[in-house]
């Protein structure tokens, strides 16, 4: 998992930490990019923020190290560390305006009154708050507290930001905006980011990488791209979007035998007669083929969900299993083709849209 | 491996986790030295002879099987704080139903109406009993030929002054209900009273059960009332003191504050049982029960609550009228000349001590509180001495104000103890009261710290500010509210307390309360009452005064608080 081709801003050897008897987290090498913008994306207990709090030294691992800028760093306290933190709850101070909660790091760090009133201000228009000035943190909404937050925590420009599912708290169009507006800050200021968060579409619109996180393990590191096409587990192609999953038996090379039907597919390195999954995506699907193609399977509509820009629509494929399989289409799409319930057509898997999984 | 752990163990502090160790190994030295150890003694003392050999358990042999008459006293104290204790969760139970769940009028008045006995010192309520159906009292023939100096006159004094503890509990535990439950039951097509005896009484048993066992330790310990309006009706706390102050029989003193501490530590660990399972019956998603109106059952709690507030105003306006009447029963001329309290020693220099002592109480307390609650909530490493902290911070919850004092007189007053110069000093009391109050304050403390966000100590680090500095900018302003209510009520408990100073007070450091009982004692109930009285005019003077400086400072400096109203 190691990548020493560039140079490493941060890294954490075999790092592990423990509750008791509970392993939070096991074993994580990690090594990020100076400027990159990294999520930790899991489940919930899937120890991805005590991750993050190792790295910022707020819990003290069990074993492993830390290395930041070449320098371990495994045995500071979190004050001898350069890093800005955001958290979901905001941990704004409440009884400080909001002028005072950005000035808070700089007020300790012996900067003049001049330079501070300048910092603050700079920092101000860039989460655009300048107005917001002399307000307190409850007088503020919670996407504008959250903006707050970032700006304390890059006051004094470190070198690392650390961002603890800080879009959580928000409501849905709130989280759409904030995204937007922290990456395009991280991208503007270059500073290194780790992002915390259980919401695959967060993970999948920000990052650059994303680490995906199981049971206290990295269980797949990529692009967002790579992770959603490439998903190396069942666990994560069901977790990050939507997957249909076939059973299915391998019968010869790039072949698999799901009941009664033939699918071609990339069977990799499977032996044969190996029990298997084979996974589509909704998207991937495609309806009204040809009867020539590959993988063209006869399918009756049973049931059409509309979700605004698509419609979902559940297939009945009997002879090849049981479960319904779910195929997207664009509603713009759908209207046109006309789709009712219990009609009859001809569906195709693509071939190289199939990944086949283990059982 | 073990020396990796230990290495690990010592990994990643800065000054303000060594400043937080130090204060964390100073808190439990101070535990050990003014909780721990004089309890140990007092545990010791009890195993000795007269001669202080070590005689095992002897005296509670002797104790058992050859003083009957003190082994009569426990089954006496049981009675009187099991029939308070039943008497008292009825009505308190009836009157935070009629102010929680009712629409009956004037629940303001009827609040603050029920709250006035928590000002007075307990003796104030067997002082009015005293005039009320005493030897010469007005409505003595009430008691059909009973004297209220017994059984009766304690269990009514009780009643009168743990009433306010009581309602306190059950008010919380009621108004914490989630409406939603009774929808449901209604259009389940629930009966009103299926639905009290299915949601009602289970929501509260907990509140219930703790207020049971709080109000059966406050009566079983207590020292003043049986001792003003008990009679020859002996009880544990009454026997302790004849012990000690009257024969200097220190052992036996020390053996029957032991059977004193054991039932109240037993009721103490239920009752923190029950407040865990209280929390958890209320999640963040419920919605607070607001009453309907129910005419006939608003009219029955205004007659009940109307009833019971009266009698409060009956016993309080009684002992004021008492300490301003000349010669009760025979002239009954106004006059101020009870106030001047002729008894050397008990006069008003003993009510000026009581203001001082209250006075430094409040303030000591609260530092030394609050600072001792910062660091057990929100130090975030040495999570098993800042357990230990907190076991020592609940303890004193259980320790009886009396048996706290005696084993404070055996461990200051023993020569070779190098702190025996704070032994009859104002320092004792200070310290005594501050231990025996302890625990209350703790835990309104470490409740208003943990409403606050538990990261702001880890911005504060990541921004490289000590956590000390964090303390004074933020968590202490924030604070502030329940840092106000925590030094009123050390005020007004170092000013009303009896049982935990009868014992440790001098010459030089009497007491209003301790002059009360002894004015009483004398005869002079009409300069007890007025005693009594004094306590209660500062008591509601300092929570006057309170209420006003609180208002002004919480609006200078709780602005944001306030603002709140204009988001967005």
């Amino acid at each position: 998992m190691l990548e020493n081709n560039k140079e490493s801003y941060l890294a954490t050897n075999n790092l592990s930490k423990s509750f008791g008897t509970f392993e939070a987290i096991r074993n994580i090498s990690i090594n990020i990019q100076e400027g990159e913008f990294v999520c930790f994306l899991g489940p919930s207990g899937c120890g991805k923020t005590t991750l993050l709090r190792c790295i910022a030294g707020l819990e003290i691992q069990s074993t492993g190290s830390v290395i930041q800028k070449k320098i371990d760093i495994s045995n500071l306290p979190p004050s001898n560390r350069d890093f800005g933190i955001v958290f979901q709850s905001y941990a704004l101070f409440p009884n400080l305006s909001v002028f005072s909660n950005i000035a808070y790091g700089l007020v300790n760090n012996k900067w003049n009154k001049h330079d501070i009133n300048k910092r603050v201000d700079e920092l101000l228009n860039l989460v655009s708050l300048t107005e917001h000035a002399k307000k307190y943190p409850g007088q503020l909404s919670g996407g504008e507290q959250q903006r707050v937050a970032l700006a304390r925590a890059l006051a004094t420009s470190p070198g690392l930001l650390l961002l603890d599912e800080p879009l959580s708290a928000l409501d849905a169009k709130v989280r759409v905006f904030l995204r937007k507006q922290i990456k395009d800050l991280q991208r503007k200021l270059g500073v290194t980011t780790i992002m915390v968060t259980h919401d695959q579409e967060e993970a999948q619109t920000m990052a650059d990488r994303i680490f995906v996180m199981k049971d206290g393990e990295i269980i797949q590191v990529g692009t967002p791209t790579e992770i959603y096409t490439r998903a190396n587990s069942p666990f994560i192609a069901d977790f990050i979007g939507i997957m249909n999953f076939i059973p299915a038996t391998i019968v010869k090379n790039n072949k698999a035998q799901c009941n009664s039907v033939y699918i071609d597919c990339d069977t990799q390195d499977f032996q044969n007669n190996k029990s298997v999954r084979l996974a589509i995506r909704p998207e991937d699907i495609q309806l009204n083929v040809e009867k020539s193609d590959n993988n063209v399977l006869e399918a009756t509509i049973k049931e059409i969900e509309f979700l605004g820009s698509f419609q979902r629509i559940y297939l009945e494929v009997s002879n090849v299993t049981k479960d319904l399989i779910m195929a997207d289409v664009p509603s713009s799409n759908a209207r046109k083709i006309n789709l009712a319930l219990n009609d009859k057509l001809n569906i195709c898997f693509p071939v190289e849209d199939i990944r086949v999984y283990p059982n | 491996m073990n020396l990796l752990k230990f290495a690990d163990i010592r990994r990643g502090k800065d000054s303000s986790d060594r400043v937080g160790q130090i204060m964390l190994a100073i808190y439990i030295l101070l535990f050990l030295v003014f909780l721990v150890l004089p309890l140990g003694g007092l545990i010791y003392k009890s195993l000795q002879n007269k001669q202080g050999e070590f005689v095992g358990l002897s005296n509670y042999y002797l104790y058992i099987f050859q003083e009957p008459a003190l082994f009569q006293s426990l089954s006496h104290s049981l009675f009187i704080a099991i029939s308070s204790t039943i008497i008292v969760v009825i009505l308190a139970f009836l009157f935070s139903y009629a102010l929680t769940r009712t629409c009956m009028p004037f629940k303001g008045f009827f609040r603050l109406i029920a709250l006035i006995p928590l000002l007075s010192p307990s003796i104030l309520a067997a002082i009015a009993l005293v005039y009320w159906f005493g030897n010469q009292g007005v409505l003595k023939h009430f008691l059909l030929g009973h004297s209220i100096y017994g059984p009766i006159g304690i269990i009514m004094a009780s009643v009168y002054w743990t009433f306010p503890h009581a309602l306190i509990i059950l008010t919380t535990s009621l108004s914490l209900s989630d409406s939603r439950l009774y929808e449901a039951a209604e259009v389940l097509k629930t009966s009103k009273l299926r639905a009290f005896f299915t949601i009602t009484i289970p929501g509260a048993r907990y509140g219930i059960i703790s207020t049971a066992f709080v109000i059966f330790t406050l009566v079983f310990t207590d020292f003043g009332v049986p001792k003003v309006i008990g009679g020859n009706y002996n009880v544990l706390a009454t026997d302790i003191y004849k012990e000690v102050v009257g024969q200097q029989n220190f052992q036996m003193g020390a053996v029957i504050s032991m059977v004193l501490l054991v039932p109240a530590m037993v009721a103490f660990f239920i009752d923190r049982y029950s407040r865990k399972k209280q929390i958890s019956l209320l999640t963040s998603r419920s919605v607070v029960f607001k009453p309907k109106k129910h005419f006939n059952v608003d009219m029955i709690m205004l007659g009940f609550c109307s009833i019971l507030t009266i009698i409060i105003l009956l016993m309080i306006g009684m002992a004021q009228f008492g300490a301003l009447v000349k010669f009760w029963p025979y002239n009954l001329q106004l006059t101020l000349s009870n106030y001047s309290f002729e008894v050397a020693g008990f006069g008003w220099e003993s009510f000026y001590n009581s203001v001082r002592l209250a006075l430094f109480t409040a303030i000591f307390g609260t530092i030394i509180i609050f600072i001792g609650s910062y660091l057990v909530e929100k130090l975030r490493t040495d999570e098993k001495t800042r357990g230990v902290v907190q076991f020592f911070a609940l303890m004193p919850m259980a320790v009886p104000g009396l048996v706290l004092g005696l084993s404070y007189i055996f461990f200051f007053n023993a020569k070779d103890n190098p702190l025996n110069f704070i032994y009859a000093t104002m320092i004792i009391l200070v310290v005594n009261t501050i231990v025996h109050f302890y625990t209350v304050s703790h835990l309104t403390a470490v409740t208003a710290l943990k409403q606050m966000d538990k990261e702001f100590e880890s911005v504060s680090l990541s921004l490289k500010i000590p956590i000390y500095k964090m303390f004074w900018r933020v968590t202490l302003p924030v604070c502030l509210p329940p840092i106000f209510d925590i030094s009123i009520y050390l005020f007004v408990n170092a000013m009303t307390t009896v049982s935990g100073v009868i014992f440790i007070y001098s010459y030089d450091t009497t007491l209003a309360s301790v002059s009360s009982i002894h004015l009483d004692e004398q005869g002079d109930v009409a300069a007890a009452a007025a005693m009594a009285m004094l306590i209660v005019y500062v008591s509601i003077f300092v929570r006057l005064t309170h209420t006003i400086i609180t208002k002004g400072i919480l609006n200078r400096t709780q602005a944001w608080r306030y603002n709140v109203g204009d988001a967005n």
